[in-house]
This record gives structure tokens, sequence and C-alpha cells, in this order.
């Protein structure tokens, strides 16, 4: 079959299985519904990594596009739905086919008791489809289709089970949130749109050169058109991957299930605004400001989310502002113009990524529903397996591996490769500088809250014994935050029934969740080394093929092997800094990380700086009493105080009287437009026979 | 097939004799009678959708004039003129599509003077077919003017506890404004001595006067729309009017006011237009967010959905007059898609409000449980109101956006504010309603849409998505005419 063929298929697969088990997913029972979308998703897959070797080694073209049929078309807006491929979008496909057909299998075992398992699994594959829509857009109006509708599909997944009042808040949240971050995104649409003419990238590219100093009218100041647009599309990208100032629904959004923490919140949506940035290279490229905003804003994420995560003790919440964390990484890889390193970081850290979340959820599962790393401990000689995993990904997130022989974990080829590229930047602008600055000291950090996580789950005392009757919200320091509790409460009795589960020990997860771990601690291993050369090695435009631009950036990457060894070694030195304060903190002296979180900085890491008090008090109180305003104030007092009801006040005590409408009323209204319809005609004779 | 528009304007007529003569001959107030009339309102439905359709399918999209023209002198200079182009072609399909869905969905819940309220409904049809195919201002006004009496008898005597008040405001509001439009057709007949509207088009009033009656127009459509601050009828009317009621204010009887724009404002008072837009700019970002964040506050079902529907048509004043392709295509576009959504969302409230007899948000909690198709559906008209690409709601609010954008950035700045508070008000009243657990005994007992909601609803989820993800259905049909507004403007602004 023709490339063309099977890239459609693939796309199409995943919205296929959640059409059949969304719609008929009654009629033909839950095991039938999961078995279609999980053979669809791992049929996608195959095609996936066929069209990433085809495109990249293989006999397909470097670049193609199937136009299946025309969306919206007017005037010059023309937008097609289509699907292009070209390198850039085989890696995406790649990542998101392999992580999600592993996440539909794991969560034949994660989510064996709920009930709702056709629905599950259909927003799954629904969610895949989108992405793959997103990735394999050709115009900025599939583009924001599929950003929209990863969107919806994440807050269908957050909120799924929706009886939880926090479930729901939490995907209200993402939702809005993200959609701050659109508005701006459909800005710059706008912008490309009325500055080149066209929505399609391939109208626009070659343009941009020659727009490069174009200055732009935007709210009554004059911009430099590139700057603006790019700077506006960003703004679209710092809320789909949680960037600093918009990153307040990613936490949150553990409200959802583990395995779509995993798939969506970790490995693949919050990558698209990464991908985003790279796919608009050539338009990021001659936008030095825009640029620098997203470098400064990937640095800044980086550091500060790694701060959080110092402090917080629900598993999954220490993952997902480590996923924040590496996000920012990513951006300002791409921000100082190693495109490359970003795309790569973002293909190694799905794996460890979603490998650390899957085992959690592994964990979680084991311990009957129990996030709290507190009430954990001592779980290694229970589950054995997950423990391995989890060190694995531990030391694939923390970039271990040894400069010297270049041999190391995944992320030790991509995180390093990010750092330095920030270094060789950073000789001749400050930014860049102190983006490297901030990577490297969120490396540190990253070491210390991922061997946290680890030494507080596996090891020392087991405290999952006397957490039978646990009370959730003892330690709530504030009443704003949402305390993440995965379990699903379908039934009232959810409660009970995991109380007295607490009473058998932890046991290892069944084959369908031990399998996609084991395949994902394979890729947390490997993929780095394997296609460290191909990413970003220095015949790195013969895997790209021309689906990145790079000019400034272009020698970064080329010095990174002339990088002074103090650099090199620097981001091991710290990990390995943080690893043993980690060690001594909460394995030697165990007991003393409980000490410390009682200090005031403490308490200011863990409830994440405070924003979402910030952010409720600002912006939900204030639209709420604007809301108000604006209705009794407003439409009540002055716009009907005013109008009508001064006016109709003899009418309603009229009205009122009678208590009910009378007919006479309509016959009275008739003859006064009867009376107005005969003095209209007598005049439009008068007027016609003059 | 000349004479077709005038068939399908007055089939429904046809309908209303078939019920009056059944009465005459029948005995009275029976709920045989009641029966028959729901059928015969039916079938005259459907038979002038079937019209619609004829006329859709004849219609030349090619062309960029008046098509089906039919004109007729009566007496003394007086003609009666019909005939459709690109920008009302829809709106007679849309009013076809939507009469028997209300009539279906009045079948059980309106039990009281059943005959009646299927006559009001046929006239109210024929009354607005006729208003979207007039070409002649006088024809044009009593279409306009005596819609509002089955309207008016629609909310008063269907209607909920404070239908008075609410009629009358209604009453009121658009009284006002057909005044001075009235004021304005009489001298525009004076100067031009014609009532033609294809000729008016093309006549140039000078610039003073255009202003004028530019204002006088607008008092009336502003009023319709309903623009920021004249809007405050409308959530009064909508939580009054029965459920169908509402479906035909907000699909069709709003839409009368962005149609006049768009066949009077711009191209008989092109300079004015020009002179006015930042007012209307100014009012249309006004009522986005300040209608948004009232919309937020409410506890009415219906109320919440009122507000947004004022919001939403702030988006359809800033295509207009944003005087490009994008902006026209996209308000054409919006009023459609609006047409069908909001229409689909207050019956989403007319299914639990059957069962339940209360639209306060804060009675239901958990309703999913008990009406998971329900949760599916009101989900798909939620998602569509937000805007999310995909659905048709999407598309209008994108294009009008784009439109705007290209005339002054500053109301798309604010207007872009619109989609994030849509998403908060909309998916707060959603969670409300239909997540959570059960707290009300009352929600625990409510049983899904049986067969006959299920069976209104599946034409609306088609057309949401048809037109969400193939908008072209509409472009192809309005593409010719709206370049030639745009053009013939821009030929008469000089712009």
């Amino acid at each position: 079959m023709n490339p063309q063929i099977l890239v459609t298929l693939l796309v199409f697969a995943p919205l296929l299985g959640a059409a059949i088990a969304g719609l008929g997913g009654r009629r033909i029972g839950d095991v039938a519904a999961m078995a279609v979308t999980t053979g669809l998703l791992f049929f996608a897959c195959a095609l996936g990594w066929m069209t990433f070797i085809q495109v990249i080694w293989g006999g397909w073209p470097a670049h193609f596009t199937v136009e299946l049929a025309p969306f919206i078309d007017v005037g010059a807006f023309r937008s097609t739905w289509s699907v292009r491929v070209d390198s850039l979008s085989a890696v995406m496909l790649v990542v998101v086919t392999t992580v999600s057909a592993l996440v539909h299998l794991y969560s034949w075992g994660y989510m064996a008791d709920d009930p709702h398992r056709p629905r599950f699994f259909a927003y799954l594959s629904l969610f895949t489809f989108s992405m793959l829509a997103l990735v394999t857009a050709a115009d900025f109006m599939q583009l924001f289709f599929g950003w929209e509708g990863v969107g919806l599909a994440s807050y269908l997944l957050i909120g799924f089970w929706y009886q939880k009042e926090t479930a729901n808040a939490a995907a209200i949240k993402a939702f809005v949130v993200n959609r701050v971050g659109d508005a701006g995104f459909a800005l710059g649409i706008m912008t490309v749109f009325w500055a080149f003419g066209s929505i399609r990238f391939a109208d626009i590219f070659p343009q941009v050169a020659a727009h490069a100093h174009a200055l732009w009218r935007f709210a009554g100041h004059d911009f430099q058109l590139m700057d603006l647009a790019c700077v506006l599309l960003f703004i679209g990208a710092m809320g789909k991957s949680a960037q600093f100032l918009l990153h307040t629904w990613l936490p949150d959004a553990m409200e959802g299930p583990t395995p779509v923490s995993a798939l969506i919140h970790a490995a693949t949506m919050v990558t698209a605004g990464v991908y985003m940035v790279c796919l608009l290279s050539p338009m990021f490229e001659y936008a030095p400001v825009a640029k620098a905003v997203v470098t400064v804003i990937g640095a800044v994420t980086a550091l500060f989310a790694a701060t959080i995560g110092l402090a917080q003790n629900d598993i999954k919440r220490v993952v997902a502002y480590s996923t924040c964390s590496q996000l920012g990484y990513m951006f300002f890889a791409a921000g100082v113009g190693a495109y490359p390193a970003a795309m790569f970081h973002l293909f190694t850290h799905a794996f460890f990524k979603a490998l650390l979340f899957l085992g959690a959820g592994a964990v979680i599962n084991a311990v009957h529903h129990e996030q709290d790393m507190r009430k954990m401990g001592g779980l290694y000689k229970y589950l054995p397996i997950t423990y391995a995993v989890m060190v694995i990904g531990t030391l694939s997130i923390t970039g271990v591996g040894i400069p010297g022989i270049d041999l190391g974990f995944s992320g030790f080829y991509s995180k390093d490769a990010i750092i330095d590229a920030a270094y060789v930047a950073g000789r001749t602008d400050g930014i860049s500088n102190f983006a490297f600055f901030s990577g490297l000291i969120a490396a540190g950090l990253t070491s210390f809250y991922s061997w946290r996580l680890i030494f507080m789950t596996f090891h020392g005392k087991p405290k999952w014994r006397e957490a039978v009757a646990h009370d959730a919200h003892e330690d709530h320091v504030s009443p704003a935050q949402i305390e993440t509790h995965d379990e699903p409460l379908d039934d009232a009795h959810a409660h009970d029934d995991h109380r007295h589960g607490h009473d058998e020990p932890p046991h290892e997860a069944p084959w369908n969740m031990r399998g996609p771990l084991l395949l994902l601690a394979l890729g947390a291993v490997a993929a780095g080394g394997v296609f460290a050369e191909a990413f970003i090695g220095p015949e790195r435009a013969a895997f790209w093929r021309g689906a990145i631009l790079e000019l400034s950036g272009a020698h970064i990457l080329d010095a990174l092997k002339s990088v002074p060894p103090a650099v090199v070694w620097a981001p091991l030195v710290v990990t390995a800094l943080g690893f043993a304060v980690a060690w001594y903190v909460y394995v030697l002296r165990e007991g003393l990380g409980a000490r410390l979180a009682r200090g005031p900085l403490w308490a200011f890491l863990y409830n994440k700086w405070y924003f979402d008090e910030i952010y409720d008090f600002i912006f939900v109180r204030g639209a709420k009493a604007l809301g108000d305003l604006f209705w009794k104030g407003g439409d009540k007092a002055v716009i009907d105080g005013l109008g009508p009801d001064g006016v109709s006040a003899v009418s309603l005590i009229v009205g009122k009287a009678t208590g009910r409408l009378q007919t006479g009323y309509v016959y009275h209204y008739a003859f006064v437009m009867l009376l107005g319809i005969a003095g209209l005609l007598s005049f439009a004779l008068w007027a016609f026979s003059r | 097939m000349t004479g077709i528009l005038s068939l399908t304007t007055f089939l429904p007529l046809v309908g209303v004799a078939a019920i009056l003569v059944l009465r005459a001959f029948g005995n009275g107030e029976n709920p045989r009678a009641d029966s028959a009339a729901r059928w015969i309102a039916l079938a005259t439905t459907l038979a002038t959708l079937a019209l619609s359709v004829l006329v859709v399918a004849g219609f030349d999209r090619s062309q960029t004039g008046f098509q089906f023209v039919e004109d007729s002198a009566w007496f003394a200079g007086l003609h009666y003129r019909m005939g459709i182009d690109g920008i009302s072609v829809l709106f007679v399909l849309l009013t076809a599509f939507l009469m028997p869905l209300c009539i279906v969905a009045s079948w059980r819940s309106i039990t009281n003077r059943v005959i009646e309220y299927m006559i009001a409904f046929l006239i109210l049809e024929s009354l607005v077919i006729g208003v979207f195919c007039a070409l002649d201002l006088l024809v044009f006004y009593v279409f306009f003017e005596f819609q509002l009496i089955p309207m008016f008898l629609i909310i008063g005597i269907w209607g909920g506890s404070n239908r008075v008040y609410a009629a009358f405001k209604f009453f009121l509001y658009t009284l006002l404004g057909s005044v001075l439009m009235l004021a304005a057709i009489l001298a525009m007949i004076a100067m031009a001595h014609t009532s033609s509207i294809p000729v008016l088009m093309t006549h140039h009033f000078p610039a003073g006067v255009q202003a004028w009656l530019w204002l006088a127009f607008f008092a009336s459509f502003a009023v319709k729309m309903p623009m920021w601050p004249v809007h405050t009828w409308l959530p009064d009317a909508h939580v009054e009017a029965p459920t169908a009621g509402s479906v035909i204010l907000a699909g069709i009887l709003l839409k009368m006011g962005g149609y006049g724009f768009m066949r009077f404002s711009l191209p008989m008072f092109p300079d004015a237009s020009v002179q006015f837009a930042p007012l209307i700019y100014a009012l249309s970002v006004i009522a986005i967010v300040y209608t948004s964040l009232v919309a937020f506050r409410q506890t009415d079902m219906k109320k919440l959905i009122a507000y947004s529907s004022v919001a939403h048509m702030g988006f359809v004043t800033l295509g207009i007059f944003s005087f490009n392709l994008q902006g026209e295509q996209g308000a054409l576009f919006q009023m459609l898609s609006h047409g069908v959504i909001s229409g689909a969302l207050f019956l989403c409230v007319g299914v639990v409000y059957d069962r339940t007899h209360t639209r306060e948000i804060a009675f239901y909690g958990g309703v999913v449980d008990r009406m998971p198709i329900y949760a599916a559906v009101f989900m798909l008209f939620t998602m569509g109101n937000v805007g999310l690409p995909g659905t048709s709601g999407f598309v209008g609010e994108i294009l009008t956006l784009t439109g705007i954008y290209g005339a002054n950035t500053w109301p798309a700045i604010i207007a872009v504010s619109g989609v994030i508070l849509s998403a908060v008000y909309a998916l707060t009243l959603y969670r409300r309603v239909v997540f959570g657990r059960i707290t009300n005994p009352a929600v625990a007992a409510l049983g899904d849409m049986n067969g006959r909601e299920i069976g209104i609803f599946v034409p609306l989820i088609i057309a949401t998505l048809a037109l969400g993800l193939q908008p072209g259905l509409v472009f192809n049909l309005t593409n010719a005419s709206a370049v030639h507004l745009v053009d013939a403007f821009r030929a008469a602004t000089g712009r």
C-alpha cells in the first residue's frame, strides 16, 4: 500500500475505536470495547513505527501531505483536513501511538473494577485521534482543532470519576486555563493570517524571511511582526504545556485516573506546545524576542516547578511537577535554538515519564488507592518489579550517565545536551546563560525529589499498615488545594471497601500492567543511546530532512563536543549531590524529612508558592463579583430601572390586577399595528404618486 | 420555480386553515381535536421543510443577485416582491428546520389550548419565512411587525408564572425599535420613490441622511439581536416562554437583527455603517464580556443560556461590521450555528424541565447517573456553545474574530476573552447539573430520554457536527452573495 493510505489509516484507526467503544460500548460489552480500542491502537502503533522508519531511513518522501477534504474555506482563509508527514511529525507519531497503545493495555489491569470502562477507553482513543490530528496538521486550523480536541479529551478524562467534586473542579480548571492559552493562540493565528494571507504552513514558511523586519500594528502599538505572532502563538503553548503562570491546571489534573496522567499529562498532550514551537521553527528563527521569551519562561518553569516538587507528599503530584519542570527544559532548548535537542528530550521523556507515572499507578494500585507517600514505605519487598522499573525511570530522569565514555540512561543524552546547549548559547547572551544555570540547579532538585519519591515509597519503615483509617484532610494547609486521591468513587461505599482492603499486603500488578512497564523501562534505558546520534548528532540533517529550521542555533549543537569538561560533568555532580541529600534526609536520618516539613519555606513550597490562592482571589472571585455587579447593578437596577420597568410600571399594575394576560391587550396591540400599517400604506401611496 | 417562495411562506397558513376547519366541525376542545391539531401542525411544518429544501436545492450558488424573484404590482405603485439570495436562503431553511422540532417538543408539554398553540406556531412560521423572503420594504415591515403578535401570545399565554411582565417587556422594547424603523422606512420611500429592496440597495442616500436612517434601523435591529444595553428583555422572555418558544426566539427571531444589518444597514447606508462601526464594536465587546460574566452568576438554566446568547450575538455584530469576507461569512455562519446550538440547549433544558418543572440549577446534580444519553447530548451542545473545533460553534467564532481583527485589533483582543468566559459558564452549568453525586431524591427518580426526545435531538446533532466539520456546506451557498456584499460595500465607501 502506498504511504498516503497507510498514514491516513494510522490517524483514523483510533477514531474508529473511539466511535465503536463510545457509541456501541453498551451493546458489545466491556471486553469487546476494550479489545477493539486496544487492538486498533496497536495497529496504529505498528504503522507509526513503520512511518518513522520509512520517512527517516526508508524510501518514503521526506515530507508529504494527504489532503482529505476541505475544512474552512472562506476567501484566503483556507484550511484542509490533511495528514502531513515529515520527520518531526513522524517522531510524534511514534511517541503518541507507542505510549497510547501501552497505556491502553495497562488500563485493562488498572481499570479492571471500573463500571465505565468502554467510556474510558473511548476517551483514550478519542484523545489519541485528536493528538494525531494535531501532529499531522498542515495548517493552523487543523492544528487548533487537534489542540482543542486533546483539551476536550483531557477535560473528559480528568473528570472521568464525575462523582468526585475535586475531579470536576480540576477538569474545568484544566479546560479554562488552557482556554486562556488558546485565546493567545487564536490571536496569533489571526496575526499570521492577516500578515501572510494564508493559514497553511506551506504558504507561510517561505514568506517569513521577507517579513523578518516587518512591523505590525496591534493594540495601538507597532510591534515586530514575527515577534508578536510568535509570542501570541507561544501563549497557546504555555497553556497546553503548563508553563509558568499557566501551570496551575497540571497538578490538579492528577485527579484523573493514573493511566490518563501517564498518557496525556506526561508523555503526549503537554508536549504539544514543544512540538508547536519546533514545528514553527521557520517562524521563531526570525523572532529573536519571542525566542528570548520562550527561553525565559522555559528556564523559570524548569526551576520553579522543581522547587514545588521538593515538598509534595502525593506521589502523583511529585511526578506532575517533575513533568512541568522537564517541559521547561524542552522550551528553553527550543528558545536557544536547539530545536532537535528539545524534540529529543520530548522523545526520551515520553518513555521515562510514562514509566514513572505507570509505576506510580502500580504502587497506588498495590496500596489500595493510597497516594500519600508518607503512608507508604518499605514497599520494595512486595513490589520488586515495580521498584526496579521505578528506579530505572529515576536514573533516566535524573540523567545518570558517564560523560567521558558517553554512556548512560536515556535522560542523560537528552538532558545533558540541553544544558550544554544553553551553556554554548550562553557564551553570547545572558538569557541563555540564565537558562543554563536554571537548568543546572533544577537538575540537582530533580535528583533530590525523584530519589525522595523512591525512598519514601519503597524504603524505610512500612507505614501502610498504620494507615488503615486514613484521614485525607489532616494536612490541609490551604483550603484551595485539591487533595488528589486516585480512586473510583462510583458507589457510595468505595471508602469502606478500600479501608478493609488495607488488611492484605501490597501486591504486584497483573501482567497487563507489568508488560507496559517493562517495555517503557527498555525505552528509558536505551532510547537515548540508540537515537542520540540521529536526533542531535552532527549528521542530524539527514534525520530531520528539513522539518526543523536551524539558523542561529545550528552551531550550538555542533559545538556540544567542545564544551569544557567542567560543564560536561556539572550535571552529574549536582545529580549526585541531590541523591546524597535525599539519601541522608530520607534513609539515613529517617524522620528528618518530617521535621523539615514543619518549616515555613516548606509550607511555601508545599502550597505551590500560593499561586492557586492568588489566582482564586483575583480571577475567580473577581469574575464572580463583576458578574454580580453587572447583573444586579447593571441589568436590574440601571437598565431595567430606567428603561422598561419605569415605562411599563403603569401597564404592570394593570397586568398584575388581572393576573394573566387577557386577549384584549393583544387586540389593542394588533389594532395599533394595523393603524400603523394603514398610515404606512397611505404614505407610500402619496409618495409613489408624486 | 417562480412562486415557490410564496408557497413556502404561506403553506403554514394552509395548516392553520385545516386546524380551524377541524375545530369548526369538531366538537370543541377534546383530546382528539388536540391530537389532530398536533398532527396537522407537524405535517404542515414538515411539508414546509420539504419545500425549503427544494428552494435550497434549486438555488444557484454562483449567482450574486436575488433568485426565485416574484414581483406583482398591486395598485398605485405598491408591489408584492419576494426573492432570496445567499444571505437569506439558509435562514429560510433554518426556520423550516427548527419548526417541526418545536412542534414535536411541545407534543406532551403543552396540554392547555393546544389548538391555539399550534395555530400560533404556524402563523409565526409563515411570518418569519416572509421576513427573510421579502424584497419590498412594506412587505418586509408587515412580516417583521406581525410576527411579534404570535410570539407575544406564546410567551403571554403558554409562559411561566411571570409571563405578563416578560411579555410586556418584550413588547415595549420591540415596539420602540419598530416605531423608529417605521419612520426611517417612510423617509426612504419619500426620498427614493420606491420600496423595492434591490433598488434601494443600489440607491445612494446622502451621507447626512444615511446617519439618521442607519440609527433608526439600528434601534430596531439592536433590540432584536439583542445588543447591550437593550438586551434585558431577552432573559425574561426566555425564562417565561415555553421550551419551543425559546427555541424559536433564540434560534430564529434573534437572527432578524443580524439579517437586517446585512440586508439593509450595510448595502443601503454604507457610509453611516463605517461611521458608526466604532459604536457597534464598543457595544459588542461590552456584550461579550458583560453578559458572559452575568451568565456565569445565573441560577436559572434558561437565563444562563439566554445571557450566553447575547454574548454570542456580540460576535455576530463584530463580524458584520468588520466589512470583510471572513467577518460576513463568519457572522452568517455564527447565526445559523447559534440557531441550532442554542435551540438545542433550550431543548436540553426542556427535557429535564418537563420531568421536574424547575429550571433551578441547584435543584440538579448527578443527572448523568440516571440519564446517560441525555448527559452525552447535553455535553455535545455545551461544547458547541463553548465553540469547540469540530462543532459548528467554532467556525463562526474564529471567522468573526478573524474578520474583526482585520478591521481593528482592539475589539478582537477584548472579544477573544469571550472564548475563555464561555468555557467558564458553560462548563460550570454542565458540572452543576450533570456531574456530581445525586443529593436530590427527585433527581434520583429521573428517567432517561425517550424515543421522541432522542428523535428531536438527532437532526440537531447531525447539523452541529456536519456544519462543524464541513462548514463548506454553508459557505458554498453564501459565498457569492457575501463576496458581492463586501465588494459592493467597498465600492460604495471607497475603502
